[in-house]
Formats: structure tokens, C-alpha cells, sequence
């Protein structure tokens, strides 16, 4: 890539970025009125998933390691992000309900909180990832799935939360920190994420994810997929690179994690977020295809939805959308798109277009 | 050649599996077939008469996950009271009719499920769940937009105290703990007690916390306490330390599946105190694993179908009538929560959200079939718990026990 092009990618990137602002803003302001509470609701469900979906792509799909522990990055970010708004609200304004008009002090320290999140997610990423990306296949998996469940049981284990500030002055950090709730979930997270904030965050996961896809780490990431040996073979330090891919998938899943956490209408629970959320977060990249960014989009919101569509026929929904998968998998082994973008594929290539080499 | 086969042979696969889920799952739904061309049809009937149309109330309950057999059984009492509060003419001359969403027992689900009842269907009042972390994200929802959720059977202390729309009919953790405490020095006088616990859930937790607590308030010995996750298999490390310690009974608060396999590996063990636990063994599921093992146990619960109330007499009459099974616990409890509603519906000034929460809090003394109701200011059941023992892989009654 020569520099004019990067030149143009860096503007068009911002556009890209702009133009979700843009739509985020949108949503939260001009159509959340439109669609009511509970297409709101069911967009929410949709962000989180979109950015769950394409941070998981950056493993399993661009760098072709299969992890199936993204839900305890998921639950790391999010227990980060519930204990600092929490507490934080305690102590600063001594009750935990949302203090502040949007953009007020309360949402500026729940952005802090995702921010807090999402690096608290990409530590853990790398503490897992160091010594376990030396492994290859089945053992990576058997030790992300181990990760996950370790931070499931870590979590029950803690106490009840605190419920006055004085409570949380008096006690040491320690008791703090292992004052989360324990099983039955964190209660009175103060609910600030909405749409705005939601859809924000997917178009800066998105952007970045794209960066990295078209970017020199993303061939890296890329040819491990391929062939590691080969990779190694041409000076990829694929040890390094691997990891790097973990933290970044990682971080972005903390920030799903914190985004899920202040939700109204879920609660922030251990049992959640255990491997059966890892397994829906996977389900969405293999159907949307290993590698595709638009395949991932879609498909996180082909399942959200799904699910909700299908409600009316209660009991048979769930076959149904197994009945679904099946077919999909049976017909497109390699997702919706396997490794390509929606408009490279069929009707949208446009002719003669080479792929940039 | 050989890649046409591959194919056709992969469509064969694929189709069998089909057709097993599919009749698998014909073979399970019969029950809720039953109730929904039932419910299409009074939804026929109400565009008829848009007038007056049928007062919707809304339930969310786990018809499918690990749960789900506690989700079905709440249902099934839930239809009994609109069935009969609707052949008794409804309430202020609407027909009630009930809007159920499944929850598969994930809170995210729940969540939604709730908005959807009250923002989309417009739900008068919303029933469910059995689970406390899925009542906990659902009440959270129902108190957002002032809609009176009254849950059958989530005993977690936590659940009524998210706002003043948010009800149960059952008792607290707690108070299970206690009444276990209370029956196994007075009734069972047994001075020393091991506890055997599921950490991963806060039901077990709950009541593990409140029984040592009240146990060794009334001079009683913890002999041992130990922990396992729910889905474990082998609990042998923790039952030799409990055959170690020589307890007289052991308190297992857990659920079902999990309490039938320790029952197992505990006779094999040669342990051969009483098992006690709480109304997680309410199952008809747990003789059918445990077999053997878990006979003698005894376990607190919401109502006992031998009691001779009048109430409990012709609710286990209808009941058995309708779907041919004895009603457990769950089953009373949905039946109950149901019927307190339909009772403070009658009431209420008008069906709004906080008429209707003030009727609904106003319950006093209300003769149910799991004993006399009276919703206290922090908008929780007072009421009477009960002792039962498993006997030739049946339920019997053994004690009831009131409240402090």
C-alpha cells in the first residue's frame, strides 16, 4: 500500500467513524421515539452482539486460532466496568443511580468504566494469551474454554456487594474488589447503556477491526490462518502476533462485557456468561464465516433477531434456529461468506477488479 | 462421483437428526400444544367484542433449559386459574387471558421477554419467574415502566426489593433455612448437621447461610460444610469428609439433578444419615434418579397435596383432572400467584400499574393453596412452610411450620 492510499484510508476510516457517530446519534435521539422500547431494546441486544461477533473474528476468524472463552473477557470487562460505576457513583455522589443528564458526569465515568473495561479484558487476554499461544488448535481451545470458566467460578466465589459509601470508605480495596455479587449477579448497576452509547462503540469496533483486517498485522494475522510454519518461515513472529490479536479481541470484548453490564433488563451474572454465551458469540463467526467483517455483522444480527421473530411459536422456536444452523451448515459449510466481504461476493463484485496485492 | 454421494449423504444425516428433534420435541410439547389453540381461540373471540375486550396479562418462565420442567409446571397452574376465573365470569365482566414467552432460563432473554409484554402486548400485570436471577432482570424491566410483576416462586431475598411494583407469594430464602433448622433439632433431634451446598448458585447459598445460622442458634453443631458446582459429577471428596465427620443428618439445599446423583454416591459411601434440603427437591424427577437413595429424605416446601384444607383438596382435584398428574409445589405456587393477582384485580380502584400494586399490597389473610397469604410492607408472602418426606419415591406430609 503506498502512502496516498493510506492517506485516503485514514479519511475515509474517520468518515466511516463519523458516520457512525452520526448514526448512533440518530438512534438514541430521533428514532428510539419511532421504534419504542422494545425494537430499542432488541438494537441494543444487537450492538452488543455485532461487537461481540467481530471482536471473537479477530481470533477465530483473521488469525484462525479457535478460542472458545470470549464470554470471560466478556465478564472480566463487564465486572470492571459494574464495580467502577458502581462504587464510583457511591463514592462520588453516594448513591449508585444515574447521576447526570447524557453527557454529564455519570455518562462520562461509564465511558471511563468501558474504557477500564475493555483494558482490564485485554490484561487478562494477555496473561491467557502468553503462555497459551505457543499451543496450536484443540489445546488453545481447551485452555480458553478453561480461562472462561475459571473467571465464571472466580466470580461466585465473591461476596455480597457494599450498599452505603461509608461501607465501601470503611473496607479495605480487597474486600472491595471480591464484593461482587457472587452468583446470583451484581445488583443495582446503575443502567446507562443506551443506544447511543452502544452504537458508538460499534462503529469504533468496526473501524478498527477493518484497520486491522487491510493492515500490515492483519496480513500477519492472515498467513498464520494460512500456514503457520509458512508464516514463521517468512519471518512472521507468530507467537507475538497471535497474542497481539488475543489482547486487541479481547479488549473489545471487555467493552461488550461493560456495555452488557449496564443494561436495564439483563442482570450481570457468572452462570450468563459461561460457555454457553461463548458458544452463541462462535456460532455467529462460523456462520457469518471465519474472516468476513460484514459476515459477522450480519450474522449477529440475523441470530438477535431470530430468536425474537420466532417467539410466537414458543416451545418450537429453538429448533427451529437449530433447524436453521443446520442448513446453513449443511449448504455453506464456510458461513454466509466464508473468508470474503458481502461485496465480493456474487451480484455486488464488480468485474475486473483485482484484489489489492 | 464420490462427491455426489458425500452430499446426499449429508443430507440424509441432516434430515434424520431432524426428524429425531423433531419427534423428540412432539413427544414432550404435548402439554402446551393443549394450551395454545386454547388461548387462539379466546383471542378470536375477543375481536369479536373490541369493547370489552380480555384483560392480558403476561408470564415469562423457562419452557425449555435446564429448568424447564419447574417453567411447565408453573404454566400449568397459571392456565387452571384463568380457566377458572374465567368459567366464574372474569373479572369486572373482561375475560383474562395470559400471554406466555419463553426465557430458556437466560436473564438477557427474561429481560426482553418483559419488554416485549408490556411495551408490545400491553400487559395489564406481568407473572413469572420461577428462577431469582431471571425475576431479578425481568422485575427490573417491569419496574421501569410501572408494571406489576408478582413472581410465583423466586425466593431470593433481593428480587421484591428492586421497587414497589415488584411482589412474590412464596417465602425467602431464609425462612427455608430456618424451617429445616427448626424441624431437624425439634423434630428430628439431631445435634450435629453436615451441609453440602451448590457455591454457583445463590438459592443454595441462600439457604445453606440461613440454616447454619439459625441451626447454631438453637445449639446445634455444623459438622462439616462443603461446596460443589452445579453440573459436577462426583462428589465422593466431599462426601468421605462428610462420612468422616459423623453427622446425624445432612442438609443439602441444591437442586434436584444434582441432590439425586449425591443421594447416589452417598448410599454408596455408606452414609447413612437422613438427607434434608428445600423445596430445589421439589421434583417428581428426583425418585427417578436417586431411586433408593433418597427415600426417608425430607425436604421444606410451599404445600404438601395431602394437606385437607379445602383449598388444597380442590385444587389437586382440578389439577388432576386437567392434566392428570399430581400438582408439585410449582405448580400451587403459579396457581397462587395467578389467583392473588386475579384477587387484587377485582379489587383495585382500575387496572392501572399503581392501583393495581396498592390492591395487590393491600392482600391480607388471603386463604390460598400454599396457606394464608398476607403480602407484608416489603411486599413478601408471610406465610406457613411445610416438611416433607420422600416415601415410596412419593411425597408425604410430615410438618408444617410457621413463620417466626
Amino acid at each position: 500500500m503506498n502512502g496516498g492510499a493510506a492517506v485516503r484510508s485514514v479519511k475515509s476510516n474517520a468518515a466511516a467513524i463519523a458516520a457512525g457517530v452520526l448514526f448512533a446519534v440518530l438512534l438514541q435521539f430521533v428514532l428510539r421515539g419511532v421504534m419504542g422500547p422494545f425494537v430499542s431494546k432488541v438494537m441494543l441486544d444487537i450492538g452488543i452482539n455485532i461487537i461481540l461477533a467481530l471482536s471473537l473474528n479477530i481470533v477465530n476468524g483473521f488469525t484462525g486460532q479457535f478460542s472458545i472463552g470470549h464470554a470471560g473477557f466478556m465478564a472480566v470487562g463487564g465486572y470492571a466496568a459494574a464495580a467502577i460505576t458502581y462504587y464510583g457513583s457511591l463514592l462520588l455522589w453516594g448513591s449508585a443511580a444515574i447521576h447526570g443528564d447524557i453527557m454529564g458526569p455519570g455518562d462520562m465515568l461509564f465511558l471511563g468504566a468501558c474504557g477500564a473495561g475493555g483494558c482490564a479484558a485485554a490484561l487478562a487476554g494477555l496473561v491467557v494469551g502468553l503462555p497459551s499461544l505457543r499451543l496450536r488448535g484443540d489445546y488453545l481451545a481447551i485452555v480458553t474454554l478453561g480461562f472462561g470458566e475459571i473467571i465464571r467460578v472466580l466470580i461466585q466465589q465473591t461476596g455480597d456487594v457494599l450498599l452505603t459509601a461509608d461501607e465501601v470508605r470503611s473496607a479495605s480495596p480487597g474486600t472491595v474488589l471480591t464484593s461482587l455479587g457472587g452468583s446470583l449477579g451484581f445488583p443495582g448497576i446503575p443502567f446507562y447503556t443506551n443506544l447511543f452509547w452502544v452504537w458508538i462503540w460499534v462503529a469504533v469496533t468496526l473501524a478498527a477491526v477493518w484497520r486491522l483486517k487491510y493492515s500490515g498485522l492483519g496480513r500477519a494475522f492472515l498467513s498464520i490462518r494460512e500456514d503457520e510454519l509458512a508464516a514463521e518461515a517468512m519471518g512472521v513472529p507468530t507467537t507475538r502476533v497471535k497474542v497481539t490479536a488475543f489482547v486487541i479481541s479481547a479488549f473489545f470484548a471487555g467493552i461488550a462485557g461493560a456495555l452488557f453490564a449496564h443494561l436495564v433488563g439483563t442482570t450481570l451474572n457468572p452462570g450468563e456468561l459461561g460457555f454457553q454465551k461463548s458458544f452463541d458469540i462462535i456460532i455467529m463467526v462460523v456462520l457469518g464465516g471465519m474472516g468476513s467483517i460484514s459476515g459477522s455483522i450480519i450474522a449477529a444480527i440475523v441470530l438477535t433477531i431470530l430468536p425474537e421473530a420466532l417467539r410466537a411459536v414458543a416451545d418450537y422456536r429453538m429448533i427451529a434456529y437449530a433447524v436453521f444452523l443446520i442448513a446453513l451448515m449443511i449448504w455453506r459449510p464456510s458461513g454466509l461468506f466464508g473468508v470474503r466481504e458481502l461485496w465480493e461476493l456474487g451480484p455486488f463484485r464488480r468485474r475486473g477488479e483485482a484484489k489489492p496485492s | 462421483m464420490t462427491q455426489l454421494l458425500r452430499t446426499e449423504k449429508k443430507l440424509f444425516a441432516a434430515a434424520l437428526v431432524l426428524g429425531v428433534v423433531f419427534a423428540g420435541c412432539k413427544r414432550e410439547d404435548k402439554p402446551a400444544e393443549g394450551s395454545g389453540p386454547a388461548a387462539g381461540g379466546a383471542s378470536g373471540t375477543a375481536g369479536a367484542t373490541p369493547g370489552d375486550g380480555p384483560i392480558l396479562v403476561g408470564e415469562y418462565s423457562s419452557m425449555t433449559g435446564a429448568e424447564a420442567t419447574f417453567g411447565q409446571s408453573t404454566h400449568n397452574g397459571i392456565m387452571l386459574a384463568v380457566e377458572e376465573v374465567n368459567a366464574a365470569g372474569g373479572i369486572k365482566g373482561r375475560k383474562v387471558e395470559i400471554k406466555l414467552y419463553d426465557t430458556q432460563g437466560k436473564t438477557q432473554e427474561a429481560g426482553t421477554a418483559v419488554t416485549r409484554l408490556i411495551t408490545q402486548d400491553k400487559v395489564t400485570a406481568v407473572l413469572g419467574e420461577v428462577a431469582s436471577s431471571l425475576s431479578l432482570a425481568g422485575g427490573a424491566v417491569a419496574q421501569q415502566f410501572g408494571v406489576p410483576m408478582v413472581t410465583p416462586s423466586s425466593t431470593n431475598e433481593r428480587v421484591t426489593k428492586i421497587g414497589d411494583m415488584i411482589f412474590r407469594v412464596c417465602f425467602i430464602d431464609p425462612f427455608q433455612g430456618y424451617v429445616m433448622a427448626k424441624f431437624s433439632r425439634d423434630n428430628l433431634k439431631a445435634a450435629k448437621v453436615a451441609v453440602l451446598y451448590d457455591q454457583s448458585q445463590a438459592y443454595s447459598k441462600g439457604l445453606k447461610d440461613a440454616f447454619v445460622k439459625s441451626f447454631t442458634e438453637m445449639g446445634g453443631e455444623i459438622a462439616s460444610e462443603q461446596a460443589y458446582n452445579k453440573g459436577d459429577s462426583d462428589f465422593n471428596a466431599q462426601l468421605a469428609n462428610i462420612r468422616d465427620a459423623k453427622p446425624d443428618a445432612i442438609f443439602i439445599p441444591g437442586y434436584y439433578t444434582d441432590v439425586g446423583n449425591i443421594a447416589l454416591q452417598a448410599r454408596k459411601l455408606g452414609i447413612t444419615a437422613p438427607l434434608m434440603g428445600g423445596d430445589g427437591w421439589d421434583s417428581s424427577e428426583l425418585p427417578k434418579i436417586a431411586g433408593e437413595a433418597i427415600e426417608g429424605g425430607y425436604f421444606s416446601n410451599h404445600y404438601s397435596h395431602e394437606e385437607q384444607r379445602p383449598e388444597v383438596r380442590n385444587f389437586v382435584k382440578a389439577y388432576q383432572a386437567k392434566y392428570s398428574a399430581v400438582p408439585d409445589g410449582l405448580a400451587a405456587m403459579g396457581y397462587d400467584a395467578a389467583r392473588l393477582l386475579f384477587d387484587a384485580m377485582k379489587r383495585a380502584a382500575s387496572l392501572s400499574g399503581k392501583d393495581l400494586a396498592q390492591a395487590i399490597g393491600e392482600t391480607k389473610d388471603y386463604a390460598s393453596v400454599t396457606g394464608k397469604i398476607t403480602i407484608d410492607a416489603g411486599r413478601n408472602a408471610r406465610k406457613p412452610a411445610v416438611v416433607l418426606q420422600i416415601k415410596g419415591g412419593k411425597h408425604a406430609y410430615v410438618a408444617t411450620i410457621d413463620p417466626k
